[in-house]
């Protein structure tokens, strides 16, 4: 056994992972918050009053619960790792700074899409059918990836203090979600829209879920796809490169 | 003797404060290594650079022979780390936490089980394997935590106070336990302010202040060094004039302390030579017959405070 080798350092992001998900995910408050959040943002848009129709509505709140359960919890677990001085346990054990930040994001990862599924149901509930389950797979995958990602790239900042890093979290996740075409059709946003919503990857999951479940998107399916697989590598290598920068400053 | 740990010209600086100012040492393999020093002298701050924690302003630290800057993943690959504060996940068991520390350390999980239980029955803890470390005693916790850093079975161990706080029963329990390892081949590098224990321990200490390292030696050589004049009592069967003992080869002052003699002694060696030589030739017999050394503590409270700060 080569410790070095990536295959092996995968095995050992997974037993973080594993632990993340043991530890920070099945706890009873962020389950309920989790499985809850479909559930009251469907009620909240859908019986709110809003005339927006359910082809357009769904895979919006698809986008919207996986931007918010993906990045929910992983920005706090470095702060709470460094308080509570597990984090100098792991940086004592032969796993790469790398491979810790790959284990946080799958927890979130899977945290992200099994929430998700749930907005899915609700969707298919309604009854709106999923008419490419391929692409919404593949688009949950790519886009679960490049949300854990942006979540602990939100961690990077070295505060040991988990409200910290929370209420900076909020302050760049909300806006986010009114530049990707979530309440706003692109082909409807006014001109100085696009351009910000180009920047957001959470435009290009909204674009291919509508593709998935009402065969309307805006950009080329592939484009969407391409796009969200290179934010979901830049967003993973910059978290990588940065907590490697930060890490000793936690400790 | 290949050296297993070695360090050299450590420095680290934490804004104004040099907290560890150009530390060299080198440990080899089988070796207890003590390293004593008062509070903020730079015991932590060491070990953390050594064990890959925090990287160093400057300076090398080399592990197995493998630089722990430069190949961190393959040096702590071969030791285990007790840190000086408790840092097992308290979310999880004891067992939980066993099974994690495998799966860092890449074991197979049949080999990390088989290891797990046998830990957890030497250190006590089995019948507490599936409680949560959070209800656990500060010594449960230690326990466990020397527990996690052996599940690996590392050629080297690194203990930051691993007995702080602890009652006499876990403490002698940690130090059967790295007594066992020791002989089995384990290098051990030990943190300590108990000074009993770095005495029955150690093969060799180095003692550090304010960053920088004032001795590094075997317990018993650093005391015998601190004092160049050492101390005898020895009392006959009957009274003898102090004047006479005060004439014994090798004696400087004589001071009579109840029915003993106290002997201030340049060597013990030739003190004692005579001493005996002298009984039998004035028809005495010895009833006792102490050496006074000084202890780690004495040793260690000159080389701290030498100087003044
Ligand atoms: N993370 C840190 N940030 C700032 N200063 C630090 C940090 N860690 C240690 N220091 C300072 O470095 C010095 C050495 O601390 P260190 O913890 O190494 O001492 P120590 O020898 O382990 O003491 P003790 O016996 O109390 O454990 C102290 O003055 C301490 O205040
Ligand atoms: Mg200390």
């Amino acid at each position: 056994m080569n410790p070095e080798s990536l295959p092996e350092q995968a095995r050992r992001a997974w037993a973080v992972a594993k632990k993340d998900i043991r530890i920070y995910y099945l706890k009873g408050p962020v389950l309920i918050f989790g499985v809850f959040m479909p559930v009251f943002l469907f009620l909240a848009f859908y019986m709110g009053g809003r005339d927006l129709p359910l082809a357009f509505l769904i895979p919006g709140l698809v986008g919207m619960t996986l931007f918010f359960s993906a990045t929910a919890v992983s920005p706090a677990i470095f702060p709470w790792e460094g308080s509570a001085k597990t984090l100098e346990r792991l940086a004592a054990c032969p796993i790469s700074i790398e491979a810790i930040v790959l284990g946080d994001m799958i927890a979130s990862a899977l945290f992200g899409i099994g929430i998700t599924l749930i907005t899915v149901l609700i969707g298919v509930g309604v009854g709106l059918p999923v008419l490419h389950v391929d692409i919404l797979f593949i688009a949950l995958f790519l886009g679960a990836c490049c949300f854990s990602a942006l979540g602990t790239l939100l961690a990077v900042p070295p505060t040991n203090v988990p409200s910290n890093i929370m209420m900076l979290s909020s302050l760049l996740k909300f806006p986010l979600v009114f530049i990707s075409g979530i309440f706003v059709p692109l082909a409807e946003m006014p001109r100085w829209g696009l351009p910000l919503a180009a920047i957001s990857p959470l435009t290009y999951f909204c674009d291919l879920a509508r593709y998935c479940f009402s065969g309307a998107h805006y950009f080329p399916v592939t484009l969407d796809i391409g796009l969200l697989a290179l934010f979901a590598v830049v967003l993973s290598i910059a978290t990588m490169y940065f907590h490697r920068k930060t890490m000793p400053r936690r400790l | 003797m290949t050296d297993i740990i070695s360090a050299q010209d450590l420095v680290k600086t934490f804004g104004r404060n040099r907290a560890v100012d150009g530390v060299s040492f080198a440990v080899g393999e089988g070796e207890i290594f003590g390293f004593l020093g008062p509070n903020g002298a730079g015991k932590t701050t060491t070990t953390r650079m050594l064990t890959g924690v925090i990287p160093p302003d400057s300076g090398t630290a080399t592990v197995l022979g493998h630089d722990i800057r430069k190949k961190p993943v393959l040096a702590k690959q071969g030791f285990g780390v007790v840190p000086e504060t408790s840092n097992a996940y308290t979310d999880l068991s004891a067992w939980q936490n066993m099974m994690l520390m495998g799966e860092l350390y890449g074991l197979p999980r049949r080999l990390a089980e088989k290891r797990a239980s046998d830990l957890l029955v030497t250190v006590g803890l089995l019948g507490n394997k599936e409680q949560k470390v959070q209800a656990y005693s500060k010594g449960m916790k230690q326990r466990l935590i020397l527990a996690m850093a052996l599940v690996h079975d590392p050629k080297v161990l690194f203990l930051d106070e691993p007995t702080g706080g602890l009652d006499v029963q876990s403490t002698q329990m940690i130090l059967s336990l790295l007594r066992d390892k020791n002989r089995e081949g384990m290098t051990i590098f030990l943190t300590t302010h108990n000074m009993e224990e770095a005495n029955r321990l150690c093969h060799r200490v180095a003692i550090i202040r304010h960053g920088k390292i004032v001795a590094i030696d075997a317990p018993e050589k650093l005391k015998m060094a601190i004092d160049r004049v050492h101390r005898i009592e020895v009392s006959f069967d009957r009274g003898v004039p102090g004047e006479a003992l005060g004439e014994v080869s090798g004696v400087i002052a004589v001071n009579r302390i109840g029915d003993k003699y106290r002997l201030d002694v340049l060597s013990r060696d030739t003190a004692i030579r005579s001493l005996v030589a002298f009984a039998a030739s004035n028809n005495l017999q010895i009833v006792t017959l102490n050496t006074l050394a000084p202890t780690l503590d004495d040793a260690f409270l000159r080389l701290t405070q030498e100087g003044g700060s």
